[in-house]
């Protein structure tokens, strides 16, 4: 549908984020609809899981990088990688259980896949006000990388970003993706250092070490880690790898991936109100 | 029909610019034929060399323009393609083939209350179904006290929408769908909702916004009286054409017919044994015992109250039986049957014709339809006659009766067709 105006383009646009806004307020609202502790959720949750994960590998398995703040060091992985699955993962069903309304109403469609991406990176902003919380009670020696965050935030958004305009876009054909997706995430967080520090890995093989660290996820869990807590010991793809082409695989895969998924997306999200 | 030829040569003289215009649009679907959501699914087709669905042509060249201020109708009976055709004027599907073109701003109502969440509240719905329908908050601020008043929620507006009775839920989403303020309005069949008095109050929206030279309505429906009530324009759709485009009265009237030849049809095929050729050789309403039934307007057909309306009736049956006819006055106007004959015994079996002449003179301005059946006796019921025969489409009769603008044209019936006896009682 073409209009025929000259700001046709610039009213599309203003209309996407009107309707973006409506949907992740929407959404946001109605997350913990029905629940007494409501928004408190998205911080309790995530802060249970890490006691649970505290005590099993912490206190039991006694994994530790060698810093005092493991435990926050753990905190924060887990926060991130919480983001990076429930982004993808809430992303990916996004467009088949909005399928409804796209049958109904023709809007950009990718707006559904960022709004449920932006929700999960609202969380994130919650979560990383309480790790933050306790980094000051832990008395965290905040250096000035900490300005640094942001970009890693940032690359970490665009990744699953990129990765959920694929799998929303796959999984409108072939529902079996989400069954996928559950396995491959199991996996990576296994993969990367989140609950474990590198060094572990590093023991059992170098050259493995280095490999995990070129996911796009692990480089940016790493890197935040580096910024904002610990930058003594974490090691990063720019501390631990030493050519610069291989230092520049993570940023080329986000850089890709994003690029394949708008693109993927794009191509096919005209037919998707015809196909579901 | 008089008055139309009028309105026709005028709008062609001031022709307003269009609003919405169909360039050869055409649409086909793929309907898998097997299962195909699934990577097994696809994998098996994809090695055995099945594409796993056949196409489906829904729209096939249509073409057509709306004009600003328009109110277009588009009729067709279930599955011929108007909803596709709606959803590609939306936006929501893209056409194979084609061009559309739209000017301002495009509000679709393919369902009512689009994204509506019944774990919002009322308000919060508005607002959320608002910015689905391109408005921005503030867009909807303005229009938000029309929309509750329109919906009379007031009170119910902070409310979740769970909580509301079905009629009411209903009630907001058409609200905001006519509050909108939009350039062009496309409607699908969302006219009948809520209670009579809520009715009320759409009629003479509709009428208002018919009035209106700045909006444009599209308007999706199986309600031919409203076609002819609100439409000044219409097209027919049949298997993904345009049979029957512009004047409304002809695409309500093609339309009424098109079911009915459906449903004779549905018929045929249970005694389809029986009388196979039948279907084929008589137009609808006639068959082998009555080959001709027809109505002819001998007077004018447009008569004031003070003439009579004269008709032949012209007949075919060759049985030695009683027989009777039945003629019945539809008010295409009003709706409703406004008189109706009763049996009336014919005695000449073979091919004549009858002659009827009635005073009008108990009537206001209408139009009526004359509609005849040939009847027997019903062997089932002693007091009733059974029909064998009607006049289709093409054998009825129109007519108007068409007062002086003196007189009111509000009920049916004249005033003084009624004495009427006043007094004081206390």
């Amino acid at each position: 549908m073409k209009n025929t105006k000259d700001t046709a383009s610039e009213s599309k646009r203003h209309y996407a984020m009107v309707v973006l806004k409506e949907l992740v307020k929407t959404d946001f609202k109605l997350r913990y609809q029905g629940s007494f502790l409501g928004v408190a959720w998205s911080v309790l949750k995530p802060l249970m899981l890490f006691v649970v994960m505290y005590f099993v590998f912490v206190r039991f398995l006694k994994f530790t990088d060698g810093t005092p703040h493991f435990p926050l060091v753990l905190l924060l992985g887990i926060q991130l990688w919480n983001f990076f699955t429930e982004a993808t993962n809430m992303g990916m069903s996004s467009i088949v259980s909005r399928g409804d309304l796209m049958r109904k109403i023709h809007f950009p469609n990718a707006i559904i896949v960022v709004a449920a991406t932006l929700n999960a990176m609202i969380s994130l902003g919650i979560n990383l006000v309480v790790v933050l919380v306790f980094c000051i009670a832990s008395r965290v020696q905040f250096t000035w990388r900490v300005v640094l965050v942001p970009i890693g935030i940032a690359e970490l958004y665009i990744f699953a970003l990129g990765v959920a305009l694929l799998l929303a876009t796959m999984n409108v054909y072939f529902r079996d993706i989400q069954h996928i997706w559950e396995v491959v995430l199991q996996a990576m967080f296994y993969g990367i250092p989140i609950i474990y520090p590198l060094s572990m890995a590093t023991s059992v093989s170098p050259a493995f070490a280095k490999f995990i660290l070129i996911d796009p996820v692990a480089q940016t869990i790493q890197d935040i880690r580096y910024w904002l807590i610990a930058p003594d010991t974490t090691p990063t793809v720019w501390n631990y790898i030493d050519s610069w082409w291989i230092k520049m695989i993570p940023l080329a895969i986000v850089l890709f991936v994003f690029v394949l998924g708008v693109y993927v997306f794009r191509k096919n999200s005209r037919k998707f109100a015809e196909i579901m | 029909m008089h008055t139309q030829g009028i309105d026709k040569q005028v709008s062609e003289l001031t022709e307003p610019e269009v609003a919405l215009s169909v360039e050869h649009v055409s649409k086909s679907f793929r309907l898998p034929t097997e299962q195909a959501t699934g990577l097994k699914q696809a994998f098996i087709n994809w090695t055995k060399g099945i594409k796993g669905y056949k196409e489906q042509k829904v729209l096939k060249d249509i073409s057509f323009e709306v004009h600003k201020g328009d109110f277009f109708g588009i009729v067709g009976r279930n599955g011929s393609g108007k909803s596709t055709l709606l959803k590609l004027i939306s936006g929501i599907y893209v056409p194979d083939e084609g061009n559309i073109r739209y000017q301002g701003k495009l509000v679709p109502f393919i369902e009512l209350g689009v994204g509506f969440n019944p774990e919002l509240t009322g308000r919060e719905n508005v607002y959320l179904n608002g910015a689905l329908l391109g408005f921005t908050s503030e867009e909807i601020d303005a229009m938000y006290d029309d929309i509750v008043d329109f919906a009379e929620l007031g009170e119910f507006m902070d409310q979740k929408l769970k909580n509301y009775s079905s009629g009411m839920q209903v009630r907001l989403a058409f609200s905001v769908a006519i509050k909108a303020q939009g350039d062009i309005l496309v409607l699908d069949e969302v006219l009948a909702v809520g209670d009579e008095a809520f009715q009320r109050k759409c009629d003479t929206f509709f009428a208002n916004i018919k009035k209106d030279p700045t909006k444009t309505v599209i308007l999706v429906t199986h309600d031919m009286s409203a076609v002819k009530k609100y439409c000044n324009k219409a097209i027919l759709i049949k298997d993904g054409n345009i049979i029957v485009s512009g004047d409304k009265d002809e695409v309500a009237d093609k339309y009424s017919l098109e079911n009915m030849q459906v449903k004779s049809n549905s018929q045929n095929v249970e005694n389809r044994s029986k009388d196979d050729k039948d279907s084929r050789e008589y137009p609808v309403g006639l068959n082998a015992r009555v080959p001709v039934l027809r109505i002819h307007p001998v007077s004018n057909q447009i008569v004031t109250s003070d003439d009579n309306f004269e008709f032949d009736l012209e007949y075919e049956f060759n049985e030695d039986i009683p027989f009777y006819v039945a003629f019945s006055f539809a008010d295409t106007k009003r709706g409703g049957i406004s008189y109706d004959s009763g049996s009336l015994r014919l005695t000449r079996k073979g091919h004549h014709t009858v002659r009827y002449s009635l005073p009008m003179k108990l009537f206001n301005s209408t139009d009526f339809k004359v509609v005849a059946s040939l009847r027997e006796d019903d062997s089932d019921n002693q007091y009733k006659t059974k029909m064998i025969a009607f006049t289709n489409e093409q054998n009825s009769c129109l007519f108007s009766v068409k007062n002086d603008y003196r007189l009111s044209n509000y009920a049916l019936l004249r005033k003084d067709s009624i004495p009427i006896k006043q007094e004081y009682v206390d």
